[in-house]
């Protein structure tokens, strides 16, 4: 909520020196601490501008989020065939233990008639966290760059976040983390999620330190099928694992992009691409459950 | 009635429910030392879950809450018989009320003292618990609930005090032999009461704003409990109804857990029979049946809402309850733990003293049961299709350790009030003296009793 507040006014003054000083491109800039100019910044920004900071360098940095950023992913499922190179990829560069995902790919079908399709879902990092709002400690919370991030050395294990989160996008560390040693070398950032302690949450952090650094996420760097976009929805602007640069909003209108459960009201950054002339044949269909 | 009367009638009572400190009985040696064992095993139980963490459990990334959060909400809804019985018959001047106020004020207390530590137990950093004051955020019902558990801890702690205040003079100065750490214990408690008219004016006041207080806070208290679920995006929490079914849910099992307290003291207390007659048990059993009948008819409400309208996550969630894997346990809390119990209240053949008692324990068990129900149901239904991952299994089924602890709250709880009840006079011995002439304690009358007035005192035993 304090966060919401906070942005709200941040961008109203933004708002308001675009006005005074003449665009609201050069105002998103200034914001961002940049100077490229119009759409060309689109692609920099997505592909390869340099970081602003030393990602995860302090917890309270960490809690505040790239200034100017508005991280969003696109997912067409036209082109997923299922898989599974995102899940791999994340769970490879997190240490995430085979007992959990922080990328799934579902496999979806919502009635028996209705065509069945993959549905890789991340944490939909919410505008309207469910999650954060009932968070006792504030060990989870949203920050300026939409990204939701829990921090592990606060989180006391009640799990109402997991309670919460409509989608299951969290897991728990239920036992004693079995985490490698290469991941127990590091200094623990709430941008990483890892080492692992025990008795906290976890979820899928939107990889706002590969961002910052003008990487792509493990998830979409690595499909193959470049069917993940991922970029700053402040620069209009996505790109998957093939290079390729999409404007957001066209992308979204063109093919009629929309957001899971959206009448649950949590207002997901993650937009999903309907199955429409799929790149491949449609999975099997389910056996219809009641 | 004489004054001399009068005098012999207060010393009886005085007499008989000092006896009732006396040393205990084998049964209740017995029933210490059983109590004590489980409660010790339900420890090494934890001790266990300490170290090798909440994978000690069943629960998983789907079943995120389990039986510790089930008790939680059985043993805050069964706190709610202190508050009803005593504040509600107190402020609305139930006489009858006088010789069961205490032993269900001792209900709210011990069982706040075991179900708001379970959260503790269920908590995967204990370690960090003092984090929710350093770092509280009022937004998040926790915070609602632990406020509210606090408030109704320290209210009830005080209500159960208060009237105790006159008891603990008069067994500071009575002639009966008491252990000497006994009188000095009495006395410290007694904080210097002498009984004058200036005294009894503050001590009578207190005691109505307390009654007054403790009820909108106790309403409070399951409220919040039920917002844990009320306040999520969860198909069967997701509910405007959470917060009055609860309340409902509370009283209902608070009252069958005091009926249930009150069975025991009459069958292993020496001469409680005396004051704890039939008639309260009917009376008690009428607010029951009519608290009963109303939680019928949430429930009917609750899922016949959800079911019409068939709402796809609401469809799935109650196929599960009513055919799926959650049918037994649902349709054994229906049927024993709701209707039946409600016809053994209602027909005059069944409302008898064991007629009475069974309905109670059977409420007790079925209330529990609709807990886990509340809990784990919803949680086997979520909206994504399920992933089943290794140590992910998509069932919920508790482990030794759960079941332990479980089994040492229980006893720990029992322990509790037990050895409250030999500490302390479990009948308020100034009440029931106070009580007018129309409602002497039935010691004084022509013995009514559980099975008709022919058959005397001795059915009993």
């Amino acid at each position: 909520m304090d966060s919401d507040r906070r942005n709200f006014v941040r961008h109203s003054l933004v708002v308001l020196g675009a006005a005074l000083t003449g665009g609201p491109a050069h105002a998103a800039e200034k914001a961002a601490g940049k100077t490229c100019c119009g759409g060309a910044c689109a692609a920099v920004a997505a592909t390869g501008a340099a970081a602003a900071r030393a990602p995860g360098s302090e917890p309270d940095a960490a809690r505040e989020g790239t200034p100017g950023r508005k991280w969003v992913m696109v997912i067409d499922l036209a082109k997923c065939d299922g898989c599974g190179a995102c899940t791999q990829a994340c769970s490879k560069m997190h240490f995430v233990p085979p007992d959990r995902q922080w990328m799934k790919v579902l496999r979806m079908q919502e009635s028996e008639h209705t065509a069945p399709y993959f549905f890789p879902q991340p944490c939909y990092h919410c505008d309207n966290p469910p999650c954060t709002k009932v968070c006792p400690v504030d060990a989870t919370f949203k920050r300026q760059d939409g990204v939701v991030l829990i921090d592990n050395d606060r989180c006391i294990g009640c799990r109402f976040c997991m309670a919460a989160c409509p989608y299951g996008a969290r897991s728990f560390n239920w036992g004693h983390p079995q985490d490698p040693p290469e991941a127990k070398a590091q200094h623990y950032s709430a941008e990483q999620g890892f080492p692992r302690r025990v008795g906290t949450v976890e979820k899928c952090d939107f990889c706002p330190d590969m961002a910052a650094q003008g990487k792509l996420p493990a998830c979409t760097a690595q499909c193959p099928m470049g069917a993940l976009y991922y970029g700053d929805q402040n620069e209009d602007a996505v790109t998957n694992s093939q290079g390729e640069t999409q404007r957001l909003s066209k992308l979204l209108l063109d093919r009629a992009g929309y957001r899971h459960l959206e009448e649950l009201g949590t207002e997901p950054r993650v937009y999903y691409l309907p199955p429409k002339n799929r790149a491949f044949p449609a999975p099997p269909a389910k056996e219809h459950a009641r | 009635m004489s004054k001399r009367n009068d005098e012999r009638v207060a010393e009886t009572v005085e007499a008989d429910l000092i006896a009732a400190l006396g040393p205990p009985t084998r049964a209740q040696k017995a029933s210490f030392l059983v109590l004590g064992a489980l409660c010790a095993w339900g420890a090494v139980a934890y001790g266990y879950q300490s170290r090798h963490g909440l994978a000690a459990t069943a629960m998983n990334n789907y079943f995120s809450w389990g039986v510790y959060i089930v008790n939680f909400v059985f043993f805050i809804g069964i706190s709610h018989a202190g508050t009803l019985v005593s504040a509600i018959l107190r402020v609305t001047g139930a006489e009858w009320r006088r010789p069961i106020t205490r032993m269900a004020e001792g209900i709210t207390v011990f069982a706040l003292l075991i179900g708001g530590p379970m959260v503790i137990v269920d908590m995967g950093r204990p370690d960090r618990l003092h984090y929710v004051v350093l770092h509280g955020r009022i937004q998040s019902p926790i915070l609602w609930d632990v406020l509210s558990v606090t408030t109704y801890m320290t209210g009830s702690l005080l209500y159960l005090y208060l009237p105790m205040i006159p008891d603990m003079a008069l067994l500071r100065d009575t002639a009966a032999p008491l252990a000497p750490w006994r009188r000095r214990l009495y006395g410290r408690l007694a904080i210097g009461w002498t009984g004058t008219p200036d005294q009894w004016r503050r001590l009578e006041r207190a005691i109505s704003v307390m009654a007054l207080v403790i009820i909108p806070v106790a309403v409070s208290v399951h409220t919040v409990v039920s917002w844990i679920f009320g306040m999520t995006l969860r198909a069967g929490w997701h509910s405007t109804i959470f917060g009055p079914y609860f309340v409902v849910g509370a009283i209902f099992s608070g009252i069958a857990a005091l009926l249930t307290a009150m069975a025991l003291f009459v069958k292993f207390f020496p001469y409680l029979d005396r004051y704890i007659t039939l008639d309260h048990f009917k009376k008690l059993a009428s607010l029951l049946l009519a608290v009963n009948l109303i939680y019928i008819y949430f429930t009917v409400s609750e899922y016949l809402t959800m079911g019409y309208t068939s709402e796809t996550a609401d469809r799935k969630l109650l196929w599960a309850l009513f055919h799926g894997e959650f049918a037994a346990m649902f349709w054994v809390m229906a049927v024993t733990g709701l209707l039946l119990p409600a016809l053994l209240l209602a027909l005059p053949w069944t409302r008898t003293f064991w007629g009475i008692v069974t309905a109670s324990v059977l409420i007790n068990i079925g209330m529990w049961l609709k807990r886990f129900v509340i809990v784990v149901p919803t949680l086997s239904r979520p909206f994504m299709p399920v992933v089943s991952l290794p140590g992910q299994p998509a069932h919920y089924v508790p482990t030794w350790v759960e079941w332990s602890i479980t089994l040492g709250a229980f006893s720990g709880f029992c322990f509790l009030y037990l050895l409250f009840s030999k500490l302390f006079p479990i009948v308020s011995i100034w009440e029931v003296q106070h009580a007018d002439e129309r409602h002497a304690p039935a010691a004084t009358r022509a013995a009514e009793t559980f099975e008709g007035p022919a058959a005397g005192r001795e059915a009993l035993a």
